[in-house]
């Protein structure tokens, strides 16, 4: 069988949070969210174990791990999606900007924490309402074109579409759908902006345009994105979260966790021993 | 070639002649039905079958205008009264009600669906009729609206509910509530479906006779406001192809042409609106 033939796991060496370098950088950053301690539960089983983790402003945070590991829940934790869930419980902290996002309005708080889902996944509207929808609902007093054009241009859209903002939405090539559904997330202006694996559905091209975008981006907000891909996690992050089994295993500056791993399982996981 | 796949061969062929002949059957019935409707009742088809109130036996002539405003007072009603509880009641069901809830609710308008028109019209008549003393327009579209809540409800809800999750959750992680929601995504993304739902709905009691003759009772005049008898094209075909005159017979036709002519052409302009707007694609 192959576990013969893997080498034995390096275990010798300290976990990166202990090492200088990375007490250095986390106490140059300020954090736009901190995670403490959180457990959560689908019912009876539970998802998440006691994760505590800091997320940096305007810094892309990428969270990792096999299928099943727990990434998409946390993500949807952060902006409380995991509400709509029958018997979806948290237990543990959440604070934005050093509030408890728990106890406040659900719908005036994901205002402020923007989403982009795994599909594409714009509304039967056309382009410019899609952008618009936000906007619409929340009241805006801001003049509403105006808006629209800023976040089309944000998300890198709006050469493309700029002729023909009222046509569908459905219109628009995958890759553009989701840009879309990017700056429908932007023009509400959101604090930060959580993406669940945006580009599992896409081509390598449309692929690349969406990351170089996020790097772009962080000016503006503070990201979070999921992905199974490691390789876009090393080109587009500077913070990286691994998870096995609900359980943040590693949490460290993106090329450190890339090139001395602190736990044997995330170096088992980033060497392609598993997952 | 094996006797085997011979005989598999044959059953395949057989079997696709079979699912086209069923279907060629289906619509000729449709076919069938109007071009009788058309050869015994299109000769008494005038301007003034639509103006002129029924003319007395033994007298030729005379119209069914009475009766036409008279089914659209009562479908009218019924309408208000029907779609806007079963269309409420889907989005119940879709969109907050937990499992159990929504069995119970889906199971009784199933069974509500599966009641005889005339239990209904019987019911109404309890309710509608007696404690006033006297038929009326308004009871016969509340007997129509009771028949229409089940179809409006069962099918919206299907339709709600093949709306795509993703949608909801864009819309909810925007910072909309649910109300919002719903109204604003929701609902536009599954309207064609619900509109259809609504003119099934609308087709199917547009030819309900047995409800109405106990409620609306019929009336040979016009029907002053909403509270008097009044006529209404199905029970104006009961009555006149059971009448023993050629006449009666003849307008009898006429009526049924106009009615299933009404309900076509509601439902091509209705067609007509859905094919406009922003369909969900297909996944």
């Amino acid at each position: 069988m192959h576990a013969s033939v893997r080498p034995a796991l390096p275990v010798n060496i300290p976990p990166l949070a202990t090492s200088p370098a990375a007490r250095e950088t986390s106490a140059a950053l300020s954090m736009r969210m901190t995670i403490s301690k959180v457990n959560f539960f689908y019912g009876r089983k539970q998802t998440l174990f006691d994760v505590s983790m800091g997320i940096a402003t305007n810094k892309v945070t990428s969270l990792i791990g096999p299928s099943g590991c727990g990434k998409s829940t946390l993500l949807r934790t952060l902006n409380r999606m995991y509400e709509i869930v029958r018997g979806a419980r948290l237990e543990g902290e959440i604070l934005l900007d050093g509030q408890n996002i728990l106890t406040q309005d659900v719908t005036s708080y994901r205002r402020r924490v923007g989403m982009v889902f795994q599909r594409p996944n714009p509304f039967p509207k056309s382009i410019f309402d899609n952008v618009a929808y936000g906007l619409r609902i929340n009241g805006s007093k801001a003049p509403i074109s105006e808006a629209v054009e800023k976040s089309l241009r944000h998300a890198a859209l709006w050469d493309e579409v700029k002729d023909q903002l009222h046509k569908s939405a459905y219109e628009l090539s995958g890759g553009q759908q989701q840009r879309l559904c990017i700056a429908r997330a932007l023009a509400v202006e959101p604090e930060v902006l959580l993406l669940d694996e945006p580009c599992s559905a896409l081509d390598p091209i449309s692929t690349a345009r969406i990351e170089e975008l996020l790097v772009q981006l962080k000016d503006l907000c503070t990201i979070v994105t999921v992905t199974h891909n490691m390789q876009q996690a090393a080109r587009i992050s500077d913070f990286t979260a691994f998870l096995l089994t609900g359980q943040l295993i590693e949490f460290s500056p993106t090329p450190q966790l890339f090139t001395t791993p602190g736990d044997p399982r995330t170096e088992a996981y980033i060497t392609g021993r598993f997952g | 070639m094996s006797p085997g796949l011979r005989w598999r061969k044959f059953v395949s062929g057989f079997m696709l002649t079979m699912t086209g002949v069923c279907a060629l059957v289906s619509v000729s019935v449709l076919f069938l039905i109007l071009g009788y409707l058309v050869y015994h009742g299109g000769t008494s088809i005038s301007w003034n079958f639509f103006t002129k109130l029924p003319a007395p036996v033994g007298e030729s002539g005379g119209g069914m205008a009475n009766a036409i405003v008279g089914s659209g007072k009562l479908l009218l009603l019924a309408t208000l009264f029907g779609v806007p509880v079963g269309f409420l009641g889907a989005i119940y069901l879709a969109e907050f009600s937990g499992g159990t809830t929504a069995f119970v609710v889906r199971y009784a308008a199933d069974l509500l669906n599966g009641v005889p028109s005339i239990v209904i019209g019987m019911f109404a008549y309890s309710l509608a009729v007696l404690p006033f003393k006297h038929f009326s327009t308004l009871a016969g579209g509340f007997a129509l609206g009771l028949m229409m809540i089940p179809i409006t409800l069962r099918s919206t809800e299907e339709f709600l509910r093949s709306v795509p999750n993703a949608l909801r959750e864009a819309s909810m992680a925007l910072g909309a509530s649910k109300w919002k929601t719903i109204a604003s995504v929701i609902v536009p993304a599954a309207y064609r479906g619900i509109l259809t739902a609504i003119l099934l709905a609308f087709a199917r009691v547009a030819g309900e006779t047995a409800p109405l003759l106990f409620t609306a009772l019929g009336n040979s005049f016009w029907s002053p406001g909403w509270n008097q008898p009044t006529a209404s094209l199905p029970v104006m075909i009961f009555t006149y192809a059971i009448a023993p005159y050629d006449d009666w017979h003849r307008q009898a036709w006429a009526a049924g042409l106009v009615l299933l002519g009404l309900i076509l052409v509601i439902n091509i302009v209705a067609r007509a609106i859905l094919s406009r707007g922003i369909a969900v694609p297909r996944a």
